[in-house]
């Protein structure tokens, strides 16, 4: 497969990017942030997501969905990042998506028609603290009667306080397990706090919360592989997300750097800014490149494409940050003001670094993968 | 089977077949490396007999046609090819200025007749080339050369001097930028080749801090140059120049992460040891080898689509800068964490185990790389203006 997109992958884009530029352009976001909406995305914006068959692209068909790939997926991923668009496709329709259509079973025909039909927004359950670490799940699940009981504490759980549905990683006796917790179960506890980029994220509590032995995620202990199917898909999706905003931030200073004028002159005359947009112009490139490899390599179900998610998500992560930087600087002091988008750019990025693994946790993970 | 996967299978034996296994093994020093030419000593039996294999079967420039010396293959085919050879690390039969820059720039520029002249000796490795366009004057504003071609009828006398010309004193012939019209700029600059064994060439080495010194200054006295012997057209040079430099960039920008590409970090382990969680003794320098290692593997990335993009006519015009300034910037990284991975034993000069020194100075060597082909920052000039569309100049 060549590393570009093809005749109808270009299609989708081409309908996919001025659809959300249209409607979720930057001022969406303002809207929703101004009226301190406590959903954290738009109800109606997510209906004509559903009308165009968005949530459920990676939804294998013979669940209702498109049966499309990472790459797909990454288009419209991209166009979120790049219009700052508050919606939880991410967590939903790719990460929520991967896990369930690899465990199959019960809970995959329970919740991927649900999510295809835009019916069900799924939150994941995963970290504990405040940084990543998926090796340390400390929540435990225990057995109860016919079922489970779980108890511990997630953090930074992107619509966890609406999700219908929360995909909850926990210790079992042997090895990891899975479980779909519905939004209704007793003992489940959101608190919804508002991060710098104007999402919500929740602090969920498992207080004794029971549930169903069918409400394992494909098999009890084997979650390991399900719960990396999850991050692979998730971390990538953010990947592809980053891109958007660093190539959204870079658009917006370069067009800025061909319009302001200062001592009698273009600001982008001057070789010192000329320079230091083309370094980030090949470093959002690069980017580019690693996150479309990372989603072939996804697709294609290869064994390479752990490393590569990795480098994804640290290459990606290191250029949208230099993008959102550099924005901030080149627009000088109008750059600082909350009225100008470019702010808003730096926080959705500082927001996505973090989430499932920053630049430093990442490349950790690819001296791991080489031995060292 | 598709046809892809059929002519996967048929280079895949081909190579079996034919590839000797001292060519499988990575590059190690100069001599590793098949220049060709009149003059060329192989270095052992299996170097020719690879040249010679590869060369029959078009393979020293599979994309280009076959009655240029080529195998005629498709970009995709190419791309398999390359695979291929990469899967059993096969080196490449034939390194040369005339495959990466002159051929195709004939290709795209060159009359029939010059075509079939140029192109098969290149292909079979028997015509080594080097370029003529730095001078002492011009090297990123190469547009301001001076060497001068007069016009003689049927004939130039070109008088001048080049610098930094690679390998001048062992090549066969020059590619060479020579102004014949003083008047118009760029308008008044011919692209023209020449025997190096011309009366009045000579050619003085350059040592470089490497200790090595591959590369020449050039004089030229009154030397004839049939007026048959141009590209493009008379005074047009320039457009030939720069579709050249495109593909010096998309060359050099493709080694320029270096080869295979392995992992940087656990190269280095072994040297270091490592602590009890199994990670590299230095936790800094660990830091810094998987921080290039993200890089480099982003970049291969990077390589693969701006080749699928370029070959197939997606990619930029200018994009080849781009890939330029990050390859090289990215080789130079590489050289460092390399010197600071081997220690004190990488700063030796010329000690047998260290055959010659030879990461010492292959770290000097690097350091060219922002400069050859167009400095760094011009790449970045290059990318600011034509890609970005950034005003001014
Ligand atoms: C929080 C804050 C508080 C402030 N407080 C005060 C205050 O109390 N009083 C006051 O008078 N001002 C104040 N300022 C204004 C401040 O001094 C200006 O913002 C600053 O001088 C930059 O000017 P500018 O914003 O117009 O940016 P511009 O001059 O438009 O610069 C835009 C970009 O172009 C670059 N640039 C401009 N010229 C060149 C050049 N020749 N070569 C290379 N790059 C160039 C700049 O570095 C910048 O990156 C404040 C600004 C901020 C952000
Ligand atoms: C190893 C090696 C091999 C080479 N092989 C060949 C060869 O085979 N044939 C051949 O013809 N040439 C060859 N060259 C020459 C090479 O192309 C030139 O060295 C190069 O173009 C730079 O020119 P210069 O050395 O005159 O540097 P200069 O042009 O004098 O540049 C000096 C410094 O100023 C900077 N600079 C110049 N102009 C600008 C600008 N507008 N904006 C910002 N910065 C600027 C440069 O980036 C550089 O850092 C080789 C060079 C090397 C080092």
């Amino acid at each position: 497969m060549p590393l570009y997109h093809n005749d109808d992958q270009a299609m989708l884009k081409d309908s996919v990017a001025p659809f959300v530029a249209e409607q979720a352009p930057v001022s969406h976001l303002r809207k929703l942030r101004d009226s301190a909406d406590a959903t954290g995305f738009s109800r109606d914006l997510w209906a004509q997501f559903t009308e165009m068959g968005l949530p459920g692209m990676l939804v294998p068909e013979a669940h209702g969905g498109l049966g499309m790939g990472h790459m797909e997926a990454g288009i419209v991923l991209e166009e979120i990042g790049r219009n700052l668009t508050p919606s939880p496709f991410l967590s939903t329709s790719v990460g929520a998506v991967a896990a369930l259509a690899k465990a199959g079973g019960t809970q995959a025909g329970r919740w991927l028609p649900a999510i295809a039909s835009g019916e069900a927004i799924v939150a994941l359950a995963i970290d504990e603290g405040a940084k990543h670490r998926p090796d340390r799940i400390a929540t435990t699940a225990t057995r109860a009667g016919n079922g489970f009981r779980l108890d511990g504490k997630k953090s930074f759980v992107l619509h966890g306080h609406v999700a219908d549905m929360s995909i909850v990683a926990a210790k079992t006796d042997g090895g990891v397990t899975l479980f779909a917790v519905p939004k209704d179960a007793k003992g489940l506890t959101a608190d919804a706090r508002r991060l710098v980029d104007s999402s919500l994220a929740s602090h969920v509590t498992l207080d004794g919360v029971e549930v169903d032995s069918d409400a394992v995620i494909g098999e009890v202990d084997a979650g390991g592989d399900i719960l990396d199917a999850l991050l692979a898909a998730t971390r990538t999706g953010a990947a592809a997300e980053m891109v958007g905003v660093g190539q959204g931030a870079m658009d917006m200073t370069v067009t800025y750097l061909k319009e302001r004028k200062q001592f009698g002159k273009l600001i982008g005359e001057f070789q010192g800014l000329q320079h230091r947009a083309a370094h980030l112009y090949g470093e959002m490139e690069v980017a580019r490149a690693t996150v479309m490899k990372a989603q072939q390599l996804l697709d294609e179900g290869s064994e390479g494409a752990k490393l590569m998610v990795s480098v994804a998500k640290a290459k990606a992560g290191r250029a949208a940050n230099l993008a959102v930087r550099e924005g901030v600087q080149m627009h000088g002091g109008i750059g600082m003001t909350d009225e100008y988008d470019i702010g808003l750019y730096m926080k959705r990025d500082r927001a996505l670094a973090e989430y499932m693994g920053d630049v430093h946790y990442h490349i950790d993970q690819v001296a791991r993968m080489n031995g060292y | 089977m598709s046809d892809l996967d059929a002519f996967r299978a048929e280079v895949r034996a081909w190579l079996e077949a034919n590839c000797p296994a001292e060519m499988r093994e990575p590059i190690r020093e100069e001599g590793d490396v098949c220049w060709g030419g009149r003059n060329w000593v192989f270095k052992n039996d299996a170097q020719k007999q690879w040249l010679e294999a590869c060369a029959a079967k078009g393979y020293t420039v599979p994309d280009w046609p076959k009655a240029y010396g080529g195998a005629g293959l498709t970009p995709e085919q190419t791309k398999i090819f390359k695979q291929e050879m990469k899967r059993i690390h096969a080196r490449s039969p034939l390194d040369s200025f005339g495959i990466w820059m002159l051929g195709p720039a004939l290709l795209q520029f060159g009359t029939e007749e010059q075509k079939v002249q140029y192109l098969n000796p290149i292909a079979r490795g028997e015509i080594r080339w080097c370029q003529g366009y730095s001078e002492p004057g011009s090297g990123s504003d190469l547009v301001s050369l001076q060497t001068f071609g007069e016009d003689k009828g049927d004939h130039w006398v070109v008088n001048g001097s080049k610098i930094w010309t690679s390998y001048a004193d062992q090549a066969d012939w020059i590619f060479c930028l020579v102004r014949t019209d003083k008047a118009n700029k760029y308008q008044g600059i011919t692209f023209m080749l020449f025997d190096m064994a011309s009366k009045g060439v000579t050619t003085k080495p350059i040592l470089l801090i490497s200790g090595n010194s591959p590369f020449c200054e050039t004089f030229f006295d009154d030397v004839e140059v049939p007026k048959t012997q141009f590209i493009g057209e008379i005074n047009r040079g320039w457009d030939v120049a720069k579709y050249l430099l495109g593909h010096e960039r998309e060359m050099i920008s493709g080694g320029g992460a270096g080869g295979d590409m392995i992992s940087i970090g656990g190269a280095f382990a072994k040297a270091f040891g490592k602590n009890a969680a199994g990670e590299l003794d230095d936790p800094i320098l660990r830091a810094e080898m998987a921080a290039f290692d993200v890089d480099v593997f982003a970049y291969r990335a990077m390589g693969e689509r701006f080749m699928d993009m370029w070959k197939t006519g997606r990619a930029h015009p200018a994009s080849s800068n781009m890939m330029k300034y990050v390859g090289t910037e990215l080789n130079k990284r590489r050289h460092e964490l390399v010197m600071s991975g081997g220690g004190s034993e990488a700063l030796e000069w010329d000690s047998e185990e260290t055959k010659g020194g030879a990461r010492a100075r292959g770290w000097l060597r690097t350091k060219a790389n922002s400069i050859e082909g167009g400095t760094s920052e011009v790449m970045l000039n290059v990318i600011a203006k034509r890609i970005l569309d950034l005003p001014g100049a």
